[in-house]
């Protein structure tokens, strides 16, 4: 009993990693009604600059904060110097530039910091807290953030005039030009924002699965895997699926299919969903009139 | 009275194909001036144009000077306000959230407060149905959160696109009704494409018919209505 809850618990700890990059996954898709794949890689290179910045001397949380405002300005730049030269393309074409942007930060990032896997320290060291036997501090301070992330992002979206012209743009470009929204630049903010949110998964999962290059694809696909679950046009839904995803992944891993094979849950989560469920959970079934 | 907007040898395409070919019209200041002329005429054409929905030629002029902005999001914030084909509504979310972003492109942030309860005043429907999501809304209701979401820009210049369209007479008729209340009230200039002309020339002082996009006659709205010979060869009744 002892080890379900446990297993349950830091389930929930990953989880919260994949929700916060399913969100990420999300903000790009409602905008853009595609998937980034480099999301994942975007995530990682952030964490490097998180780890160079804490190697240099800086305290953790100043080097957070930094690694945030940077990757916000990163994921801008991506749009506008990569993304937006293909606004007009057809979706292979855009798929392949996603792809592409996954390579080159995974082979930049074993350029610069070399393929050697390395150790990132955690925030929340020492004991765990409130005499909580069932889950480490990293895992309880893991979660605590990823409610921070997801209250923030609510809030944005909810309460600020940015976060609903943000809204208005991805759902309707032509009406948000004529009361003056500049879509372009929502977009451009959309990835920033989609970027600095990964930069957090990246930050929250690195002392768990530790710092390398190919740190992030196993946990792209259990956000995507929670995105797909929850419905990928509601974020909501995917932060929720990206817990449920947790929680299964590390339930099977220990129980039912290996840890060797654990991954192969994600892909069962994604066809499941797509064959019996197609909208997700909590997604809004699209009804097109012919 | 000045023009408020005026149009010479206004030219707009969709792609290869030339659907205005030199229009010139005017708006007076605080006047209402209709667009007439059977479907494919360029009516709709014309507004987007305005709006650079569409790419254009030719000289727009607006409040005394060249208008240089060449990018709808530019031209809102000149105080030019557009009631879309098809209303345009952004049916996720709610109503409020609707007119909160026609005040979008505002600085005085401060003075929304007065024109949500100024375009609640003119349509108490909306009101009730503030926490709504827009989608759910009737088309007639649409329509007014369309006309209002205008509004909410404080504009100078409304254009509207065929508010008519698709609503039960009644609802029409009430429509109608505030928006003369409107141009008197707050002095809001319209432009006005209708395809029912009898609803459109009671309302409007000045019209033009538009034929191939070309302005084909253009006048006094009393006078294009009492015009025999014109009725009948251009407005069908």
């Amino acid at each position: 009993m002892n080890a379900l809850l446990h297993q349950i618990f830091s389930g929930l700890a990953m989880g919260g990693v994949y929700a916060i990059l399913a969100l990420a996954l999300v903000m790009i898709y409602q905008a853009t009604q595609l998937v980034n794949f480099a999301q994942g890689e975007m995530a990682m290179f952030s964490t490097y600059i998180a780890w160079e910045l804490v190697d240099s001397g800086m305290p953790y949380w100043a080097a957070f904060a930094l690694t945030i405002a940077l990757s916000f300005i990163g994921g801008m730049a991506i749009e506008r110097l990569v993304i937006r030269p293909f606004a007009n393309a057809p979706v292979l074409t855009i798929v392949i530039v996603f792809i592409g942007l996954l390579l080159i930060f995974n082979s930049v990032a074993g350029w610069r910091y070399s393929y050697t896997i390395k150790t990132f320290d955690s925030p929340f060291p020492g004991r765990p807290w409130f005499g909580n036997k069932y889950m480490s501090a990293h895992e309880s301070g893991a979660i605590l953030v990823t409610f921070a992330v997801l209250a923030l992002v609510y809030a944005f979206f909810r309460f600020t005039p940015l976060g609903l012209a943000m809204r208005a743009a991805a759902q309707n470009p032509v009406s948000s030009r004529l009361v003056g929204i500049r879509v372009g630049r929502m977009l451009a903010i959309g990835w920033g924002l989609a970027a600095a949110i990964g930069a957090v998964a990246g930050m929250m999962a690195a002392p768990v699965v530790y710092l390398d290059p190919n740190m992030m694809s196993g946990i792209l696909l259990y956000a995507f895997a929670g995105a797909v679950l929850g419905g990928i046009d509601n974020p909501w839904g995917a932060a929720l699926g990206g817990f449920m995803v947790g929680v299964f992944e590390n339930l099977a891993g220990a129980y039912v299919v290996g840890p060797e094979i654990k991954l192969s849950v994600a892909l069962v989560i994604i066809v499941g969903v797509l064959v019996v469920r197609p909208s997700g959970l909590f997604g809004r079934t699209l009804v097109t009139r012919v | 009275m000045a023009a408020l907007l005026e149009t010479r040898g206004l030219k707009a395409f969709y792609g290869p194909v030339q659907v205005l070919h030199g229009l010139d019209i005017s708006v007076e200041e605080g006047g209402i001036t209709a667009l007439l002329g059977a479907n494919g005429a360029g009516k709709t054409t014309a507004l987007r144009a305005l709006c650079a929905m569409i790419p254009s030629q030719g000289a727009i002029h607006f409040g005394g000077a060249a208008m240089k902005a060449r990018r709808t999001e530019d031209i809102v914030r000149l105080g030019i306000a557009h009631v879309p084909d098809g209303r345009g509504t952004f049916v996720d979310l709610t109503v409020e959230e609707n007119l909160r972003l026609g005040a979008y492109a505002r600085s005085d942030r401060s003075a929304v407060a007065g024109d949500f309860a100024r375009v609640y005043g003119y349509f108490p429907r909306l009101e009730e149905r503030r926490r709504q999501q827009a989608g759910t809304l009737s088309g007639g209701e649409q329509q007014m959160l369309a006309i209002s979401r205008a509004l909410m820009l404080r504009p100078r210049l409304l254009l509207l696109d065929e508010p008519s369209f698709g609503l039960a007479p009644i609802i029409v008729k009430d429509i109608f009704r505030i928006l003369r209340a409107i141009n008197r009230e707050d002095r809001v200039s319209m432009l006005i494409v209708e395809q029912n002309a009898n609803l459109a020339l009671d309302l409007a002082d000045h019209a033009f018919l538009i034929e191939t996009g070309r302005v084909a006659i253009g006048g006094p709205a009393e006078a294009i209505k009492s015009d025999d010979s014109v009725r009948r060869s251009y407005l069908g009744y």
